[in-house]
């Protein structure tokens, strides 16, 4: 699986950054049917966090209104060099983990 | 294609009955791609390489390019090394003309080609994972370079051919490509913009498709549209239309992987 993290390399302390992720996920609903009528099963991501520096700073919950490959942004505060962790787990035993450094002067 | 939409191709349809439609071929000054008609929002997930979820195809394309398989034990990079240097500006003049086969073959088919002949390997299924991610990561090399389709003389007689099919009326609804992409391509069709049917960005993600799709999908689905039966996907009518696009489109930069609405 792909995934494609946008994380500062280098920031000031106290800098208000952003961080953007994007994960390859078929998000399937659950909701739909084959054209023979029997139901597809859901496969979604239900859990994504960042951590950063081993505390965690951002979680979200996943519903299956998201879209395929779902995009999440959210912003932090640079505090201190080191690295984010990123993680994406779900249904059938999905788990994705993906490391980005970051340097604060 | 949606219901909606096929309601609104009947009334489109009705529209074009009327007696000003054939205004005529876009003329070359006035091209625009499809991604200028895109909200945006859209237009800034395409060009920023950390949101275009097309980029995650690039990225497994990537990782296949290495992939050793088939009887001859060789991966894509055995051959050809590194895709961004071997693979630069070979998407921009795809459908090329094929010696052996005496006929022009798209992106996908010559993918498949060196599957079967070089590595020896089952050819990949179209729409497929794999060959979506392979033309992605092959076309992402040309990206920003022009269009240079249909430049081969010997690929004239079937640029020909794609632009007489491009003209031709066809379906129950009685619609020519050219109708919608030539005639009345500043217009929307059910909140969507028709455009001028620019093969630029292929394959591309589609929100409406959440995932990547080939410039064959999109034919398929504008013909669904007009109730036309769709040519399988290695019929030469498909290869020629492709061509015909690219020919229409020559001097236009590549876009690959785009992102449409
Ligand atoms: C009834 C009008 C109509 C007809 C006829 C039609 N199309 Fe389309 N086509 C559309 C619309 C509308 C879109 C844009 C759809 C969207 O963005 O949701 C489109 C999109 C496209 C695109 C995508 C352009 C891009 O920017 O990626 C191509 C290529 C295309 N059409 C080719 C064709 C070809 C070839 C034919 C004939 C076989 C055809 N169309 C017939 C309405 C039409
Ligand atoms: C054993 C060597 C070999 C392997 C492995 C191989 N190719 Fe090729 N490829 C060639 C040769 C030789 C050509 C030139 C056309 C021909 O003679 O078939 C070519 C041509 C191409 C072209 C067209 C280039 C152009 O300038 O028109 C593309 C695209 C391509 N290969 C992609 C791939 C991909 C993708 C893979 C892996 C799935 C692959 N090839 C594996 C030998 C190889």
């Amino acid at each position: 699986m792909a995934a494609l993290i946008n994380v500062p390399a280098t920031a000031k302390r106290g800098d208000v950054i952003e961080i953007k992720t994007l994960m390859s996920h078929i998000m399937e609903t659950g909701f739909r049917h084959t054209v023979t009528g029997a139901a597809i099963p859901r496969d979604i991501i239900t859990d994504f966090s960042c951590r950063y520096n081993g505390v965690e700073v951002f979680r979200a919950e996943l519903f299956p209104a998201f879209s395929a490959n779902p995009f999440i942004t959210f912003f932090t505060v640079a505090t201190e060099s080191g690295v984010f962790e990123f993680r994406w787990s779900g249904d059938n035993g999905f788990y994705e983990a993906v490391t980005a450094n970051i340097v604060v002067t | 294609m949606s219901v909606s939409r096929f309601i609104a191709a009947a009334i489109l349809a009705t529209a074009l009955i009327l007696p000003h439609a054939d205004a005529g071929e876009v003329a070359f000054s006035e091209r625009r791609s499809g991604s200028t008609f895109m909200a945006p929002e859209t237009q800034a997930m395409q060009s920023n390489d950390t949101a275009n979820p097309g980029m995650l195809g690039v990225l497994d394309g990537a990782t296949l390019w290495g992939k050793t398989i088939g009887a001859a034990e060789k991966s894509c990079a055995s051959c050809h090394n590194d895709a961004s240097t071997s693979m630069s500006g070979v998407a921009a003049r795809y459908p090329a003309f094929d010696d052996t086969l005496k006929r022009p073959v798209d992106l996908e088919q010559r993918v498949n080609l060196c599957r079967v002949d070089h590595q020896r390997a089952p050819p990949l299924a179209y729409e497929s994972r794999e060959l979506l991610a392979l033309t992605a990561l092959i076309g992402r090399q040309s990206r920003g370079l022009p269009i240079a389709g249909g430049t081969d003389p010997r690929l004239t007689p079937f640029v020909d051919k794609g632009r007489a099919t491009f003209m031709r009326r066809q379906g129950q609804l009685n619609l020519a490509c050219t109708n919608c992409h030539d005639d009345n391509w500043y217009k929307r069709l059910a909140g969507s913009a028709i455009t001028q049917a620019h093969p630029t960005g292929y394959p591309l993600y589609r929100l409406e498709w959440q995932g990547l799709g080939s410039l064959q999908r999109r034919l398929r689905n504008c013909m669904v549209g007009m109730r036309a039966q769709p040519y399988d996907a290695d019929a030469p009518e498909m290869v020629e239309l492709e061509l015909y696009l690219m020919s229409r489109a020559r001097g236009m930069p590549i876009e690959t992987p785009a992102v449409r609405p």
